[in-house]
């Protein structure tokens, strides 16, 4: 917020965030899908853990992906804002 | 900022004043049926009022001006948007099959919720941000633009990309569309008794009413409404299941106390000695039928022969004619050739097979030995991933990132959309193990002289396919599990009875599917007829067509399209409806790649893309030709035993290797369009 982004700063770090996000949604979706029968054996309020996360884990993990996402870019978009009101 | 959030305050109010007549007409008709209202006037109270209530909407937000009926104005706010692209999204599948098919399949059906969920992170993230910078109004107009082309700098480049994303476009929704209004067709037929045709056409009415009047505007105002109904008709019966076994009325939380009772229970009736006799019987059903297959064509000429003497006997002895009759059906019913008899029978032993098979245990994942196991495994992550890409590329879907105020409002409004969608998603894991719980304690084990009444009811409602079916195969009087069959499509609409809950509860549901199937039938023919109207007849036929003239050619072809589907679905078509998994593979392999490298790879170009688009489309065709018994393919087929509907494993890839090469073959993009790529890419002032 303290100093304003040019274009190109502005769609490197988006871009940047974007990788991140989608690394955790691939690494959310892949591995509690290919390990699931590993993660059977633990539990979490009485799922076993393998059945909670692709129950609802994952599906919530993508939600708080979407929450940040579009909080961040809030941010950077608020950032990299021109000073001067546009009509 | 000030007028949009008076309009949202007044939406507000609006909606909340909806929800509370609404729950007024519930507690309404649940005194009438209390005062002995019959049912089949609740069935119809109901169909009629919501489809008057869908018509009413559609009619106050009437509409011809261009902006209002492609894009709602661009004026819908992120939470509304949310809501209506979530009943856009839950269809008629997701409403009355989800729940059925995780019953059925246990943990190897959660592919369904992660790829329907995780897809909303890919629009997020690569799309619909990008498209509503780019401010058209359909998807073929952001890659026609996008990928315009040097050859061309009137804008006429993009014909060739503008076209193939047209067809994408239409061979993506119709399947769909036609599986909706059939899901129609269905819903108000069982539950008024009204004629399946005639059930069809009633929906329709109140689709075109809704569509064609106000295009976007009117049907993002009256999904908003749909989905109400969607949520609290799902929301209700979950809830009090929940409540009955567990102590606990949030369903998405208690069935977690319910999951190991129930795998307790289903380890018991597996080794229950019961159980086993009932499926031994069946596997000797089966070994019967491969006997005579054996011994083919000699077994069928035995056989008929042997159906005529029946006749002949029973006519000589001068039986009843409930006797004579049944013998003259097995002799018509028996198959008029030996290659018929080949085919009948090996269903006949599939089936009896599959019901000799031991119980699927609800929480394992992969169940199997090693070599299934990994198989199964294998093709989770490639339907999740399917499933998720195309979800990313589903053109009704996309096509509401355009209706927000701003970039910023369209991310929010993808959240919300995932937020509203997880409401339902969330419960429908819960509600199968509700309902094998219930099934598995109180209907297993049970007495077959006191079978409850929703037995009987939804064991008559299809006498072709039964949707439920159930009978005493070892004679002990005793339901064992093995002998119920249940099919996915009958379980949400048969749980408010399963419950014990009044007729009323069994009247929302249908409702609720009714809502959930019209919701997405209205977005898909708009996203089709828009295809037409603004991509073919605008842009492609009459670039100098008046505002006055594109949206009436619009609401022709809304017309057109809608009836066209009605038809389709009318002829039943078992084939269309099995393929309508296959769509999202479609989408995926043939719109993703390009719209995505569209976005973040500058280098691609109009070559590249419609490289990407047919060969992503003809990998993933063919794959489904040469896999899919329906398509006259063969399962051997099958690339590391990947089923067909995962076809967009290969696609996928394929598609953005094609774009990838043939880009870097071919000139980059010019100036224009680099501009372009800069624009939707620029942070929104």
């Amino acid at each position: 917020m303290d100093k304003r982004l040019t274009r190109q700063d502005h769609w490197h770090k988006t871009r940047r965030m974007t990788a991140l996000l989608l690394i955790l949604w691939l690494l959310t979706s892949f591995c509690a899908a290919f390990f699931a029968r590993e993660l059977t054996g633990w539990s979490v309020f009485g799922w076993p853990l393998s059945f909670y996360l692709a129950a609802q884990g994952a599906s919530l993990v993508y939600l708080a992906i979407l929450a940040v996402y579009a909080w961040r870019m809030r941010r950077l978009d608020q950032a990299s804002r021109t000073p001067e009101p546009r009509a | 900022m000030k007028p949009s959030r008076t309009f949202f305050q007044r939406l507000r109010s609006y909606y909340l004043m909806f929800t509370a007549g609404f729950a007024c007409f519930l507690i309404a008709l649940a005194a009438l049926e209390q005062e002995g209202m019959p049912r089949v006037w609740i069935g119809y109270l109901f169909m009629f009022a919501t489809i008057v209530l869908y018509a009413t909407l559609g009619v106050l937000s009437r509409t011809s001006n261009v902006l209002e009926y492609y894009v709602a104005g661009r004026r819908v706010p992120a939470m509304f948007n949310g809501m209506a692209t979530a009943a856009d999204w839950i269809s008629a599948a997701s409403f009355i099959s989800l729940a059925g098919g995780l019953y059925l399949h246990g943990f190897d059906g959660l592919a369904y919720i992660m790829g329907w969920t995780g897809g909303y992170c890919l629009v997020a993230l690569l799309i619909a941000p990008y498209l509503r910078k780019f401010s058209q109004y359909t998807i073929p107009d952001f890659l026609a633009e996008r990928y315009g082309g040097a050859a061309n700098p009137a804008g006429n480049g993009g014909r060739a990309v503008r076209v193939l994303a047209v067809i994408a476009t239409i061979i993506v929704s119709f399947t769909y569309v036609v599986a909706q209004i059939y899901a129609v067709g269905l819903i108000a037929s069982r539950f008024t008794g009204v004629d399946f045709s005639v059930g069809i056409f009633l929906g329709l009415a109140s689709i075109l009413v809704c569509s064609f009047l106000g295009g976007m505007r009117a049907i993002t105002w009256t999904q908003v409404a749909q989905y109400i109904i969607i949520l609290v008709a799902f929301l209700i019966p979950a809830v009090w299941l929940s409540a009955k076994h567990s102590d606990n009325p949030i369903p998405q939380v208690a069935y977690g106390k319910l999951l190991p009772k129930l795998s307790a229970r289903e380890n018991v009736l597996q080794h229950d000695p019961k159980e086993a006799e009932v499926r031994a019987i069946f596997r000797q059903r089966a070994a019967d039928y491969q006997a005579r297959i054996n011994t083919l064509p000699a077994s069928w000429e035995a056989g008929r022969i042997d159906t005529q003497r029946k006749l002949d006997s029973v006519k000589l002895r001068n039986a009843s004619l409930l006797e004579i009759r049944a013998a003259e059906r097995a002799l018509i019913a028996y198959p008029k050739s030996a290659d018929e008899a080949l085919r009948a029978w090996s269903d006949a032993r599939d089936q009896n097979l599959a019901r000799a098979e031991p119980i699927t245990p609800h929480a394992t994942p992969y169940p199997g030995d090693p070599a299934t196991s990994d198989i199964k495994r294998n093709n989770f992550l490639a339907l999740v991933f399917c499933l998720m890409l195309g979800t990313a590329a589903l053109p009704h879907i996309l096509m509401r990132s355009y209706t927000t105020p701003s970039v910023h409002e369209t991310r929010v409004s993808v959240f919300w959309t995932l937020f509203f969608i997880l409401l339902i998603y969330l419960t429908i894991p819960a509600l199968a193990v509700l309902v094998k719980y219930d099934i598995y304690n109180a209907l297993v084990g049970s007495d077959y002289a006191h079978l409850p009444n929703w037995v009987s009811y939804w064991a008559n409602v299809d006498k072709l396919n039964p949707l439920f079916s159930i009978s005493d195969v070892n004679r002990d009087g005793v339901v064992q599990l093995a002998e119920i069959t249940i099919d996915a499509d009958v379980l949400v609409l048969a749980t408010p009875e399963i419950a014990g809950l009044p007729y009323v509860i069994s009247g929302l549901v249908a409702a609720g599917g009714l809502a959930a199937a019209l919701s997405t039938a209205d977005g898909l023919l708009l996203a089709i007829s828009n295809a037409l109207s603004h991509d073919v007849y605008y842009k492609l036929v009459d670039r100098a067509a008046s505002t006055q003239k594109r949206v009436t050619i619009s609401k022709l072809l809304l017309l057109a399209v809608a009836f066209i589907a009605a038809y389709a679905a009318s002829t039943k078509p078992g084939d269309i409806l099995s393929l309508v998994g296959a769509a999202f593979s479609l989408a995926g392999a043939t719109l993703f790649p390009a719209l995505a490298l569209g976005v973040f790879w500058k280098r691609a170009n109009q070559q590249g893309a419609i490289a990407g688009m047919v060969v992503g489309f003809t990998v993933c065709v063919y794959y489904m030709l040469h896999t899919n018994p329906i398509l006259g393919g063969a399962a051997g087929g099958q690339w590391f035993h990947i089923a067909p509907i995962s076809a967009g494993i290969f696609g996928v890839p394929a598609g953005v290797l094609a774009i990838v090469i043939v880009s870097l073959l071919t000139r980059p993009p010019d100036k224009q369009t680099l501009a372009l790529i800069d624009y939707i890419r620029a942070p929104e002032q």
